[in-house]
C-alpha cells in the first residue's frame, strides 16, 4: 500500500474501507468488537432492570417522578440526525469527495457535542435535585448505564475530531478511509444504543 | 526505523521482546510469564496443602488461608492457565493456517502487556497491605464485607488483564476468518486451529460480563454505588449471574484448547488421520454454544427456585454428550494406529480418564437436588481439578513438549519428560481422588482447618502428600528445560517425524516472516499429504517469491498498559481520603489515551524484506530482521 498514492473519483474502489488487508482485518475485527459491546451494554440494561427504582427504604426518587421526555426526545432526535449526517459523510467518502465529506462529518461532530451538553445538563439537573449517584443502586445503576453510554460518546466526537485534523491536509486514500469508516460504524451502534436506553430507560420510566 | 538493522546483546535482545510485534517473540513472552504465574500459584497451592496437611495446624492464619486459597485460584485461572493457552496459540495458529503474523500485531502486544501488568497489579496486593480473601469468584457479600485492599486489587488488576484478554480475544478470530492460506477451508483447519477460533468467541461474548461485574465491584467498594449493597436497594445476586455468565464459558475457554492440543497429539503420535474430524469440529461448536447456557448451575442453592434449577440442570446435561462424543473420536483414533509413547502422547493417552472422571462428577453435580448435598464441599473442589489440571494442565504439560522443539529449535528431553509425566499424574491422582470422598464426608471447601475428632487427618495427609509428587515433578520439568536450553542441540522442521499440518512443514524456529511464499493447502493435513506424495519441500506454493510486508516494532503497547497500571493505583486508594489519588487518576488515563492518540495519529505502515534477503535467508546466510 502506498501512502502517496493520489486518487482520483475515477480510480477511488468501490468499496475503500475493505481495499487492503488491513482495511478487511479492521472491518472484521470491529464488527467483533461491536459484539462484545453488545454483550456490555446487555449486561448494563440487565443490571438497571433488576434495580430500577431500589433504595434505602423512604428513597424519594422513582424514574415515573424523575424523567421529563421533551428534553430526552429533543436528544434523541439530534443523536438520530447525527447518525443520519455520518452516512452522508460516508457517502462522500464512497465518492472520493473530501471537502464534503469533512463538512458532513463536521455537522456530525457539532450534533453529538450538543446532544453530550444536553446530557450533562440532565445530570446536573438531577444531581441538583438530590439525585446524586450515590444515592441509591437506582441512581448506581441510572448514571453508570447511560453515563458509559456518554463516555461513548465523547470517545467517538475525539476519534472524529482526531481523524479531521490529522488527514485534513492530505485527502483521502486507502490507509485513512477505513479508520474514517469505522469511526461511522461506532456512531451507528452509539446511536442503537440510545435508542434502547431511550426505550428502556426512559419511555418505559415514565410509563411505568 | 531501519528494519533489517543488526543488532545484538543482551539489552538490545530485551528491547526487541519488549517491543515485539511478532507472534513467535509474542508466545514466548506468554509463556515465561504465565510460567511464573503457574509457579507462584503452585507454591501458594504447597501452602494450603501443607496447612490441611494434619488436622488443627496452624502453619497459615485463618485470614492469611482465605487471602492465599483466593489468590491461587485467581492466579492460576487468569494469568496461567489462560497466557499459556494464549502462548500457545499465539506461538502455533498462525503458522497452521499459512499466515505471517496475526491480524493485529499491534494488538497481539497490547493484549500481553495487559495481562502482564493487571497480573503484576494483582500480586502486588501481597506488598501493600493484604491480598484478595472472597475466593476467585469474589461473591460480592464477601467481597464488599473484605476491609483489605485486596479486593480491590483483584477487581482492577482483572479488569486490566481482561481487557489484554478480549483484545487477543479478537485477534485471533480475525486472524482466522481473515488470514488463512489459498485453500485451507475452514473444514481443512488444524483441530488446534479450530478451538483457538471457538474459544476465542467464547472470549469475545464471555469477558464483558465480567467486566461490567467488576466495574460494578470497583465503584461499589471505591466510588460509593451501590450495585450490590442491599441496604441501599442494591443486589448481590446480580454479582453471581453476571461472573458465573463469564465463569462457565471460562471453564471452555480453557479446556476446547486443550482438546485441540490433545487432537493433534492423538494424530501425530498414532500416525494416523483424526477419527471424525468433522464431529470432532461440530462437537467444539456446540459445546461453545451451550457453554451460555448453562451458567447457574453455580447457583442451584441459591434458591432461584425449582423451574430454574431443573431447566439448567438439564442444559448442563446436555453438554456432556458432544464431550463424550470427542472421547469416543479419540479413541477411534488410537484404535488401529501405530502408536509411539513419546511424553505428549502419554500425557494424551493420561488426560483420558482423568478428564472422563471430571466429566463424571460433572454430571452428578448437574442434579440439582445431589448438588445441594455437594455444593461447597470438597467433592467441587475434587471436579474441577479433576478437569482443570487433568485436562488443561495436562495439555499445557503436553503442548509444551510437543511445541518447543518448533519455538526453540532444541528437543526436551525424553527421558526427563517421563519422570515429570509419572510425577505429575501420579501426584495429581492422589492429591484429588481421595478429595471426593472428603466432600462426601463433609468435609467443607475454604475453611482453613478441621479437628482432629473429625476423622479427615488420614485422606488430608494422603492428599498432601501427592502435591509434593506434583511439585517435583514441576521441578524435574524446569531442569529439564534448563538443560535443553544448554545443550542447545538443533532440530529440523519436523522433529517429532509424524507431523501433519503446516507449522511442521518449516524450520524451528521459523523465519520471522514465517512462510517465504504462502502455501497452498490442497487438505486435511497438508503437510501430511505433501509427504505422503513425495514432495521433498513439504509445500506447494500460491504465490511466487516476492516482496514481503511486515509491521514495525512499537513499544506504545508497554506504555498504554502502564497507563491503566498507574490510573489503578490512584482508583485503589481513593476512599482513603488521599489528595494525590485522582492527579494519579487523570496522569495514567493521560498516558494510556494519549498513546492512543499518538498510535492513530502517526502513520505506521511497516516496512518490505526484499526478495533479495529472503533468497539469501533460504541459502543459510543469516540476515537477522527484529
Ligand atoms: C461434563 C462437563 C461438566 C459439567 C457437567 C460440569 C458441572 C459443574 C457443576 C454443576 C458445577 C457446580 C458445582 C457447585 O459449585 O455446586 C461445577 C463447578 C466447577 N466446574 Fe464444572 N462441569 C463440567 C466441566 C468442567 C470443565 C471442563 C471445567 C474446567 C476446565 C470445569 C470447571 C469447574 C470449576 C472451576 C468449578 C467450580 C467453580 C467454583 O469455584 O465454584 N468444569 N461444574
Ligand atoms: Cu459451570
Amino acid at each position: 500500500m502506498d501512502i502517496n498514492k493520489k486518487y482520483t473519483p475515477q480510480s477511488w474502489p468501490d468499496h475503500p474501507e475493505t481495499a487492503t488487508m488491513e482495511g478487511k482485518n479492521k472491518f472484521v475485527g470491529f464488527w467483533l468488537l461491536l459484539a462484545a459491546e453488545s454483550v456490555t451494554f446487555a449486561s448494563l440494561f440487565a443490571t438497571y432492570l433488576a434495580l430500577k427504582d431500589k433504595g434505602p427504604s423512604g428513597m424519594e426518587f422513582t424514574a415515573a417522578e424523575l424523567f421529563e421526555l421533551p428534553l430526552v426526545f429533543a436528544m434523541t432526535m439530534i443523536l438520530l440526525t447525527s447518525s443520519l449526517t455520518s452516512v452522508y459523510a460516508m457517502y462522500h467518502m464512497k465518492n472520493h469527495n473530501f471537502k464534503s465529506m469533512q463538512a458532513w462529518l463536521m455537522i456530525t461532530v457539532l450534533l453529538g457535542a450538543s446532544f453530550l451538553g444536553l446530557e450533562i445538563y440532565e445530570f446536573y439537573h438531577y444531581v441538583h435535585e438530590g439525585f446524586g449517584y450515590t444515592n441509591s443502586a437506582f441512581s448506581s445503576a441510572f448514571y453508570t448505564l447511560v453515563g458509559t453510554h456518554g463516555a461513548h460518546v465523547l470517545f467517538g466526537l475525539g476519534w472524529f475530531i482526531a481523524l479531521m485534523v490529522r488527514n485534513a491536509k492530505r485527502g483521502l486514500n486507502t490507509y485513512n478511509a477505513p479508520k474514517f469508516f469505522l469511526v461511522s460504524l461506532y456512531w451507528h451502534f452509539i446511536d442503537v444504543v440510545w435508542v434502547f436506553i431511550f426505550t428502556v430507560v426512559y419511555l418505559m420510566g415514565v410509563i411505568g | 526505523m531501519s528494519s533489517n538493522a543488526q543488532k545484538s546483546g543482551f539489552g538490545a535482545t530485551v528491547w526487541d521482546y519488549i517491543t515485539s510485534v511478532d507472534h513467535k517473540k509474542i508466545a514466548i513472552l506468554y509463556l515465561m510469564s504465565g510460567g511464573l504465574f503457574f509457579l507462584i500459584g503452585g507454591i501458594e497451592a504447597m501452602m494450603i496443602r501443607i496447612q490441611l496437611m494434619k488436622a488443627g495446624n496452624d502453619f497459615l492464619s485463618a485470614g492469611t488461608y482465605n487471602e492465599v486459597m483466593t489468590m491461587h485460584g485467581t492466579t492460576m485461572i487468569f494469568l496461567a492457565a489462560m497466557p499459556l493457552l494464549l502462548g500457545f496459540m499465539n506461538a502455533i495458529m498462525p503458522l497452521q493456517i499459512g499466515a505471517r503474523d496475526v491480524a493485529f500485531p499491534f494488538l497481539n502486544s497490547l493484549g500481553f502487556w495487559l495481562f502482564f501488568f493487571g497480573g503484576i497489579f494483582l500480586n502486588l496486593s501481597w506488598f501493600l497491605g493484604g491480598a484478595p480473601d472472597a475466593g476467585w469468584t469474589n461473591y460480592a457479600s464477601l467481597a464488599l464485607a473484605s476491609e483489605s485492599h485486596g479486593i480491590d486489587f483483584y477487581a482492577l488488576g482483572l479488569t486490566i488483564s481482561g481487557f489484554g484478554t478480549l483484545i487477543s480475544g479478537i485477534n485471533f478470530l480475525v486472524t482466522i476468518i481473515n488470514m488463512r492460506a489459498p485453500g485451507m477451508t475452514y473444514m481443512r483447519m488444524p483441530l488446534f486451529t479450530w478451538t483457538t477460533f471457538v474459544a476465542s468467541a467464547l472470549i469475545l461474548l464471555a469477558f464483558p460480563p465480567l467486566t461490567i461485574a467488576i466495574f460494578f465491584m470497583v465503584f461499589d467498594r471505591l466510588f460509593g454505588s451501590h450495585f450490590f449493597d442491599v441496604a441501599a436497594g442494591g443486589n448481590t445476586i446480580i454479582w453471581e449471574h453476571l461472573f458465573w455468565i463469564f465463569g462457565h464459558p471460562e471453564v471452555y475457554i480453557l479446556i476446547l484448547p486443550a482438546f485441540g492440543i490433545f487432537s493433534e497429539i492423538f494424530a501425530i503420535f498414532s500416525r494416523k488421520r483424526l477419527f471424525g474430524y468433522t464431529a470432532l469440529v461440530f462437537a467444539t461448536i456446540l459445546i461453545g454454544f451451550y457453554g451460555f447456557m448453562v451458567w447457574a448451575h453455580h447457583m442451584f442453592t441459591v434458591g432461584l427456585g425449582p423451574t430454574a434449577n431443573a431447566i439448567f440442570a438439564l442444559a448442563t446435561m446436555i453438554i456432556a454428550v458432544p464431550t463424550g462424543v470427542k472421547i469416543f473420536n479419540w479413541l477411534l483414533t488410537i484404535w488401529g494406529g501405530s502408536v509411539s509413547f513419546a511424553t505428549p502422547m502419554l500425557y494424551a493417552v493420561g488426560f483420558i480418564p482423568s478428564f472422563v472422571a471430571g466429566g463424571v462428577t460433572g454430571v452428578m453435580q448437574a442434579m440439582a437436588p445431589l448438588d445441594y448435598q455437594l455444593h461447597d464441599s470438597y467433592f467441587i473442589v475434587a471436579h474441577f481439578h479433576y478437569v482443570i489440571v487433568g485436562g488443561v494442565v495436562l495439555a499445557i504439560f503436553a503442548a509444551t513438549h510437543l511445541y518447543w522443539p518448533k519455538m526453540f529449535g532444541t528437543m526436551l528431553s525424553e527421558k526427563l519428560g517421563k519422570v515429570t509425566f509419572w510425577l505429575f499424574f501420579i501426584g495429581f491422582h492422589l492429591t484429588f481422588f481421595i478429595q471426593h470422598f472428603l466432600g462426601l464426608m463433609g468435609m467443607p471447601r475454604r475453611v482453613y482447618t478441621f479437628g482432629a475428632d473429625q476423622g479427615w487427618d488420614l485422606f488430608n495427609a494422603i492428599s498432601s502428600a501427592g502435591a509434593v509428587f506434583m511439585a517435583l515433578g514441576v521441578i524435574i520439568m524446569l531442569v529439564n528445560v534448563v538443560l535443553t536450553t544448554v545443550k542447545n542441540e538443533r532440530v529440523g522442521n519436523d522433529p517429532w517425524g509424524d507431523g501433519r499440518t503446516l507449522e511442521w512443514a518449516i524450520p524451528s524456529p521459523p523465519p520471522f516472516y514465517n512462510f517465504a511464499q504462502t502455501p497452498l493447502v490442497r487438505g486435511l493435513d497438508t503437510y501430511w499429504i505433501e509427504k505422503m506424495e513425495g514432495n521433498k519441500e513439504g509445500m506447494i506454493y500460491a504465490e511466487p517469491l516476492g516482496d514481503i510486508h511486515m509491521p514495525n516494532n512499537s513499544f506504545l503497547p508497554v506504555v498504554m498498559s502502564f497507563g491503566l497500571f498507574v490510573a489503578s493505583f490512584g482508583a485503589l486508594y481513593h476512599p482513603d481520603d488521599l489528595p494525590w489519588t485522582i492527579p494519579v487518576i487523570v496522569l495514567g488515563l493521560l498516558i494510556t489515551f494519549g498513546s492512543m492518540l499518538l498510535r492513530s495519529l502517526k502513520d505506521d505502515l511497516g516496512f518490505h524484506i526484499h526478495k533479495e534477503d529472503l533468497i539469501k535467508d533460504r541459502e543459510g546466510v543469516k540476515t537477522d530482521g527484529h
